[in-house]
């Protein structure tokens, strides 16, 4: 088991790229924290140079209380989980799962022993002759699993391991994921540039945009707090609303609707999750909405708060129409954000 | 119940061209194991015919045994021994040469390794026959004139092999390799363990071709052996027609059946990898 730790990393490609922007910030021993941010912005890059298949153009890497900048990958005591699997695919399941001890002059008894083990507790016994290509696609990323947690590692590391699986398998794997981990109690980071497996799965959540890190935080911090405009408009589906308003006398005002209170008198972005807006004949809001999009459990609004575009999360029992409907906003559900920045005031 | 297949002209016209195809490959072959079963006086006076006779048995110790020229060394077994070794030596030489040179320059960081690769394909435009003399002149100079080594390595540099390897190479994912370094593979094992095997519908189809390549070779083998203990079949065989061009009858019959006897190793390597080549095919996916 171990603590990672970052102190400054940071990635430069050969070509003068900076993936990954000067980053410091440690994960707990045990500690599942999953990096999530849209496509491009470091993350596989960051989860590689812990990795140690990329390397570090500047910063230190701590993993347990070693550096481990110039520690080979072998030598790191890390495991990996691709998003493609990467199983050999001339070995069979069995031998896959045991390639790393073999290679580490593990004797083979301790190793069918070890792979048996594995097998059973991904529930791959029966697949234990078979080819990768003879499995289906659950059962690969089982396979790679197997593969990973059969070393005993000190952390795992993962890059969109279920990208490839369809919606059922994935919310499956995700939950299995999540309980082994639990289990075996290795530190884990999980990248995905999905929302939603990055607030089921971690314990903490890092935000990641253009290199930059936006937010650190558990995943309720970063749903309710987000600490920038851009967490809060990708965290959340559908994301936070945010409408330009103004803060003036102690008021902070969306057009000509009062909202929140706030000490200065500055222009400045009101972000509202749609879950927070409810309707309410009485409430100061009027909305006047366009479309409905029906999700069975609940439905959407999309509408118009004064010519700026908002959505309200209503339940199923609610009655809806078109048109213009009155509404108001949670006690204390509002977040503020500078204009310029987008940083959380 | 009954189907009733029914009669198309287009079936007709599709196997009569597959049949004509075949005739066309079949009927030398059919012509040579019918010189090789007369005597030699019969294939004089009649030439090529339809009518088979008993020489088999006869031509076929010959074939195999009989042996021209004063040390009495090439037999045809000899001359088969000698292209064997010539075939699988150039066969794995150019694939052992080829894989690791495209190992090197699709794997490692090599500083020109981008060139080096351009280089070696460039070389495909200086074929043997192009550099014949300068080979030859280093072969004697190292002393290896009348060997299997100056037979062979001179030829086992090879620019196609190393460019389908590093197309191959290429295209396997880069996962896979990054697996196998957590996984603790290094260079040697990586290989070893990953590549040769995953290579192996690709060293298949390799072998085939370069094992035809080199059974086949006519001139080098020609330059480099005087010793009548060194030949290979291909040439051996213009030596028996040629050895008996003076007073004495052409041995047809002793140099059809050894033709045939040099076509066989080919076809079954071909018959026997091509079962390999289609299973590897099939099974795995990179
Ligand atoms: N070898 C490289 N050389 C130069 N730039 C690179 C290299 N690899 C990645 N990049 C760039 O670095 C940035 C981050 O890449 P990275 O693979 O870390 O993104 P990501 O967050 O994992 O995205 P995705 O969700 O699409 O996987 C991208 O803009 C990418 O174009
Ligand atoms: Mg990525």
């Amino acid at each position: 088991m171990a603590q990672v730790t970052l102190n400054n990393v940071r990635k430069v490609y050969p070509n003068g790229f900076e993936a990954v922007k000067p980053a410091s910030f440690a994960i707990n021993d045990g500690e599942f924290v999953v990096l999530v941010g849209p496509s491009g912005c470091g993350k596989s890059t960051m989860l590689r140079m812990i990795a140690g298949l990329e390397d570090i153009s500047s910063g230190e890497l701590n993993i347990g209380d070693r550096v481990v900048n110039d520690v080979d990958p072998a030598d790191r005591d890390i495991a990996m989980v691709f998003q493609n699997y990467a199983l050999y695919p001339h070995m069979t399941v069995a031998k896959n799962i045991g390639y790393g001890l073999k290679n580490r002059k593990i004797p083979a008894d301790q190793i069918a022993a070890k792979v048996q083990e594995a097998a059973t507790m991904l529930n791959l016994t029966e697949y234990l002759d078979r080819k990768p290509s003879q499995l289906s696609g659950g059962q690969r990323q089982r396979v790679a699993m197997g593969r990973a947690i059969v070393r005993d590692p000190s952390l795992f590391l993962f890059d969109e391991p279920l990208s490839n699986l369809d919606a059922k398998l994935r919310n499956q794997m995700r939950i299995e994921i999540k309980a082994l981990q639990r289990r075996l109690g290795v530190t884990s980071v999980y990248v995905t540039h999905d929302q939603v497996e990055a607030m089921t799965m971690a314990d903490r959540i890092i935000v990641m945009n253009g290199g930059v890190i936006e937010q650190i935080g558990t995943p309720s911090e970063v749903y309710h707090s987000p600490a920038s405009t851009f967490v809060a408009s990708f965290m959340g589906a559908p994301p936070m609303n945010l409408l330009n308003g103004h803060a003036a006398g102690g008021r902070v005002r969306v057009g000509d609707h009062d909202l929140h209170h706030h000490d200065q008198d500055r222009p400045l972005t009101v972000g509202i999750r749609p879950e927070d807006i409810v309707p309410d004949t009485t409430g100061p809001l009027q909305i006047n909405v366009s479309l409905i999009e029906e999700l069975g459990a609940h439905r959407l609004l999309h509408g118009t708060l004064q010519d700026q575009a908002i959505t309200i999360h209503v339940g199923k029992d609610h009655p809806v129409t078109t048109g213009p409907i009155y509404a108001a906003v949670k006690p204390n559900a509002v977040s503020l954000f500078d204009v310029e920045s987008g940083m959380r005031l | 119940m009954t189907v009733s297949k029914r009669f198309r002209w287009s079936a007709v016209l599709d196997h009569s061209i597959l049949i004509m195809g075949a005739l066309l490959m079949i009927l030398p072959v059919v012509m040579l194991l019918q010189m090789a079963s007369t005597t030699d006086v019969h294939t004089m006076k009649n030439g090529p015919g339809l009518v088979f006779g008993d020489q088999l048995p006869l031509n076929f110790q010959k074939a195999m045994f009989k042996a021209d020229g004063f040390t009495g060394a090439n037999t045809g077994v000899r001359m088969l021994y000698n292209s064997m070794i010539l075939g699988f030596g150039f066969a794995i030489g150019k694939i052992v040469v080829g894989m690791m040179a495209a190992y090197a320059i699709v794997y490692f960081r090599l500083r020109f390794a981008t060139l080096a690769f351009w280089v070696i394909f460039t070389t495909l435009l200086l074929p043997l026959e192009v550099r014949i003399l300068p080979s030859y002149e280093i072969v004697q100079k190292l002393g290896m004139l009348n060997t299997y080594q100056g037979l062979i390595i001179p030829l086992i540099a090879s620019a196609t092999a190393t460019f389908f390897f590093r197309q191959f190479f290429r295209a396997i994912p880069e996962e896979l390799v990054e697996a196998a370094r957590i996984d603790g593979a290094g260079p040697i094992k990586f290989f070893v363990d990953i590549l040769v095997p995953l290579s192996r519908t690709m060293i298949a189809a390799m072998f085939i071709i370069m094992f035809i390549y080199g059974w086949n070779q006519y001139l080098w083998p020609t330059m480099i052996t005087t010793d009548e203990g060194m030949y290979t079949l291909v040439r051996g065989i213009k030596q028996i027609t040629q050895v008996n061009e003076g007073t004495n009858l052409p041995e047809y019959g002793r140099s059809n059946l050894l033709s045939i006897i040099a076509i066989l190793p080919p076809v079954l390597i071909v018959i026997f990898f091509q079962r390999w080549f289609v299973k590897g095919l099939t099974e795995s996916d990179k």
